[in-house]
C-alpha cells in the first residue's frame, strides 16, 4: 500500500454549541503507529469515530487505507478494525462465538472465520477461555477479546480507542506486548489514549489533541524535550520542610521546582535526568537534608499539557 | 497482517447481506437460549399466559356461542404473548447502542439492513416456537381447532406474522429512544393499553358505545379477530384482509423508518 494508511484535513464536528473537532489534519503513514494522546473530551473518540465512518464530519475530509471516508465509506469498512472506548463483545456468547460471529459478517467464509478465530484466541492468550461465555470474563480478557474482534479480517488499519483504560496494570502490560506484536506486523494503528507512557512506548508519532484541536505532534522523544524533559520527583520524609529541599536543589533542572506542601512533595523538571543524580545527592548532602524516596520519571499529560500550551488539562484548573 | 485468510467470494449483495442476516439471527437465537429474561418470556410466561386467563377468567365469562372459553380465549393471549416478547427486541436494540455492539457492527462491511433483519428473523422463529408452545398447553386444558388444519396453520402464519410487524416497530423504538429501560416501556406500554380496548378477553359488543369503535379498529382486536376466525370457524376473508392492511401498513411504515434511522446512527 504505497497510499497513507490515514490523511485527514481540516476535520469539524459540532454537538450542539461544542466543538468537538476544531479543525483537525492527522497523518499516519502505512505501517506506523501514531498515538493520539489527550484527556477527556479532547476529541479522541469523536475523531476515531469519523475516521471509522461511523459519524460524518461537518467539514474537512480524510482518507483511510486509499479511501475517502465520505465518498466510499463501505470499501473503508472493508479495510479497517476498530476496538472501541467500551470492549463491544456480547457477554452471553462465548469467546469463540464472538470472533467467528464477527469474522463471518466481516466476510470470511465459516471455515475461514473458525480457522482466524482459533488463531486469535492463541494470539491473545485466550486459549482457556475460549469456549467460555465472556460475561465470565475479567476485564483484562474482555478487552483483549475486543482487540482479537478487530482483527479478524486481517485488516491493514486498525483503530483502537483507549484500549487500557479500565485495566489492572497487569491487564494493561499484557496488551501492549499484544499491541506491540501487531504493529511489529506492519499493520498501521491509530491509538488513543490519555498516558503519555502507553503513547511513548507504543507509537511511532504522538500527536496530543485538546479541546478539539491538535496541540503538538512528533515523535515520542521530540515532545517529552518540548514538555520540558523528565521529571525527578523527591519526597520530603516527615517532619522536614519540603521548601527547603527546593531551595537546595534549585538551579539544578531545567525550570524551578515545584513543591506541593500538602503531600511534600518536590518536582524538578530536567534535561538529563540520570546524569544529574549525583549533583542532587551532592546538594542535599552538603544542606543536610534527607529524601524518603527519590524517583525519575517522564511528564504526565498534565505537566506536558502545561508545558506544550501553557494551559491546563482542563479550563476550570481541576484535573480529574 | 498480511495474506487476508479465507475471506469469501463477494458474489453481488444479496447473497453476502442474506449471510449476515443469517450471522445476526444465529447470535440472537444463541441469547434466547441464556439470557434468563429471554428465556423466560418465551418458554414460562406463554404457559401462564394459557393457564392463569383460563384458571382466573374462564369461570366468570361466558362468550355467546362459544362453548369452551379456551376457545375464545387462546388467539387473544397469543397476540399478547407476542407484543410483550416484542419489547425485548427494543431493548436488545437499545442495549446494543449503548454496548457499542452496533458501533462494531456499523464498522463492519455489512449491509445496514442485515442487523435488524437478522434479529426480526430470530425473533420470528421464536415466536413460532412461542405459538406452537401455547397452543399444546391450551389443547391439554381444552383447547380444538374448529376450522380444520389449513386454517389452523393459517393461524399460526398469522401469528408469526404479527410477530415480524411488532419486531419492527419495537425496533424503531429502541433506535428512537437509545436507553433500554426506555425502550421497555415504549414496547408494553401501548400493548397493554390496546389490550384491554382490545377484544382479547371479552367481546366488543360489550364494551360501552364510545369505546366500541376503538375497540373494533384497534389493531390488537383486529389480528386477534382473524386469529379467532381461523380457529373458530366462521367466514374469514373479511378478517384476513383487516389484518393485513394493518400488518402491511405497520411494515410499510416501520422497515423504512428503522432501516433509514439504523444507517444514520451517528
Amino acid at each position: 500500500m504505497a497510499d497513507a494508511a490515514i490523511v485527514a484535513e481540516g476535520l469539524v464536528k459540532r454537538f450542539g454549541p461544542v466543538a468537538a473537532l476544531d479543525g483537525v489534519d492527522l497523518e499516519l503513514p502505512a505501517g506506523g503507529v501514531l498515538g493520539l494522546l489527550g484527556p477527556n473530551g479532547a476529541g479522541k473518540t469523536t475523531l476515531v469515530r469519523i475516521l471509522a465512518t461511523l459519524l460524518r464530519p461537518d467539514r474537512g475530509r480524510a482518507r483511510v487505507a486509499g479511501f475517502d471516508i465520505a465518498e466510499n465509506p463501505a470499501a473503508v469498512r472493508r479495510l479497517i478494525g476498530l476496538s472501541g472506548q467500551y470492549a463491544a463483545v456480547d457477554p452471553f456468547l462465548t469467546g469463540r462465538e464472538n470472533l467467528v460471529m464477527i469474522g463471518r459478517l466481516s466476510g470470511l467464509s465459516r471455515r475461514g472465520a473458525r480457522r482466524r478465530a482459533g488463531e486469535l484466541i492463541d494470539q491473545l492468550g485466550l486459549a482457556g477461555a475460549a469456549g467460555r461465555l465472556v460475561r465470565t470474563y475479567s476485564g483484562g480478557m474482555r478487552r483483549r477479546l475486543d482487540v482479537a474482534a478487530s482483527l479478524l479480517a486481517a485488516p491493514p488499519v486498525l483503530f483502537l480507542d483507549e484500549p487500557t483504560t479500565g485495566l489492572d496494570p497487569r491487564g494493561r502490560l499484557e496488551l501492549w506486548q499484544v499491541l506491540g506484536q501487531l504493529a511489529a506486523g506492519g499493520a498501521s494503528v491509530l491509538l488513543t489514549t490519555q498516558y503519555i507512557e502507553e503513547a511513548e512506548r507504543l507509537a511511532g508519532t504522538i500527536v496530543i489533541i485538546g479541546h478539539g484541536t491538535v496541540i503538538a505532534s512528533g515523535a515520542p522523544d521530540q515532545l517529552k524535550a518540548q514538555a520540558g524533559g523528565d521529571r525527578l520527583e523527591l519526597q520530603t520524609p516527615p517532619g522536614q520542610d519540603p521548601r527547603q529541599l527546593a531551595g537546595a536543589v534549585a538551579g539544578l533542572g531545567t525550570a524551578q521546582p515545584a513543591v506541593d506542601e500538602a503531600s511534600g512533595r518536590v518536582v524538578l523538571p530536567v534535561a538529563d535526568g540520570a546524569g544529574i543524580l549525583p549533583a542532587v545527592a551532592g546538594r542535599l548532602a552538603g544542606a543536610g537534608l534527607h529524601v524518603s524516596t527519590l524517583a525519575l520519571r517522564g511528564p504526565s499529560l498534565e505537566e506536558a499539557f502545561l508545558a506544550l500550551t501553557s494551559q491546563p488539562v482542563h479550563p476550570t484548573g481541576s484535573p480529574q | 497482517m498480511t495474506g487476508v485468510t479465507g475471506r469469501a467470494a463477494q458474489p453481488g449483495w444479496l447473497i453476502p447481506a442474506l449471510a449476515s442476516t443469517g450471522t445476526i439471527a444465529g447470535r440472537n437465537l444463541r441469547r434466547l437460549a441464556r439470557v434468563p429474561t429471554l428465556l423466560v418470556l418465551a418458554t414460562l410466561q406463554p404457559v401462564l399466559f394459557v393457564l392463569l386467563f383460563t384458571y382466573a377468567f374462564g369461570g366468570a365469562i361466558h362468550v355467546p356461542g362459544v362453548a369452551h372459553y379456551i376457545d375464545y380465549l387462546l388467539p387473544g393471549i397469543i397476540v399478547l404473548a407476542i407484543g410483550f416478547g416484542a419489547s425485548q427486541t427494543g431493548v436488545a436494540i437499545a442495549e446494543d447502542l449503548s454496548t457499542g455492539m452496533i458501533d462494531r457492527f456499523r464498522s463492519l462491511p455489512i449491509a445496514s439492513g442485515a442487523v435488524l433483519a437478522g434479529r426480526v428473523t430470530a425473533d420470528a422463529l421464536r415466536n413460532l416456537f412461542v405459538t406452537v408452545l401455547m397452543i399444546a398447553v391450551a389443547a391439554a386444558v381444552g383447547f380444538r381447532f374448529h376450522a380444520g388444519p389449513d386454517a389452523a396453520l393459517a393461524a399460526i402464519g398469522f401469528a408469526v406474522a404479527t410477530g415480524v410487524a411488532f419486531s419492527w416497530l419495537n425496533l424503531l423504538l429502541g433506535l428512537a429512544v437509545r436507553d433500554p429501560e426506555s425502550a421497555g416501556l415504549a414496547g408494553l406500554f401501548p400493548v397493554i393499553i390496546l389490550f384491554f380496548t382490545s377484544s382479547t378477553l371479552v367481546p366488543v359488543a360489550t364494551m360501552p358505545g364510545w369505546l366500541q369503535a376503538f375497540a373494533k379498529a384497534n389493531p390488537i382486536t383486529v389480528l386477534t379477530g382473524v386469529l379467532r376466525a381461523l380457529c373458530l370457524g366462521g367466514p374469514t376473508a373479511r378478517p384476513a384482509i383487516e389484518a393485513t392492511a394493518w400488518l402491511v401498513g405497520l411494515l410499510a411504515v416501520t422497515i423504512p423508518a428503522a432501516t433509514v434511522r439504523y444507517r444514520d446512527l451517528s
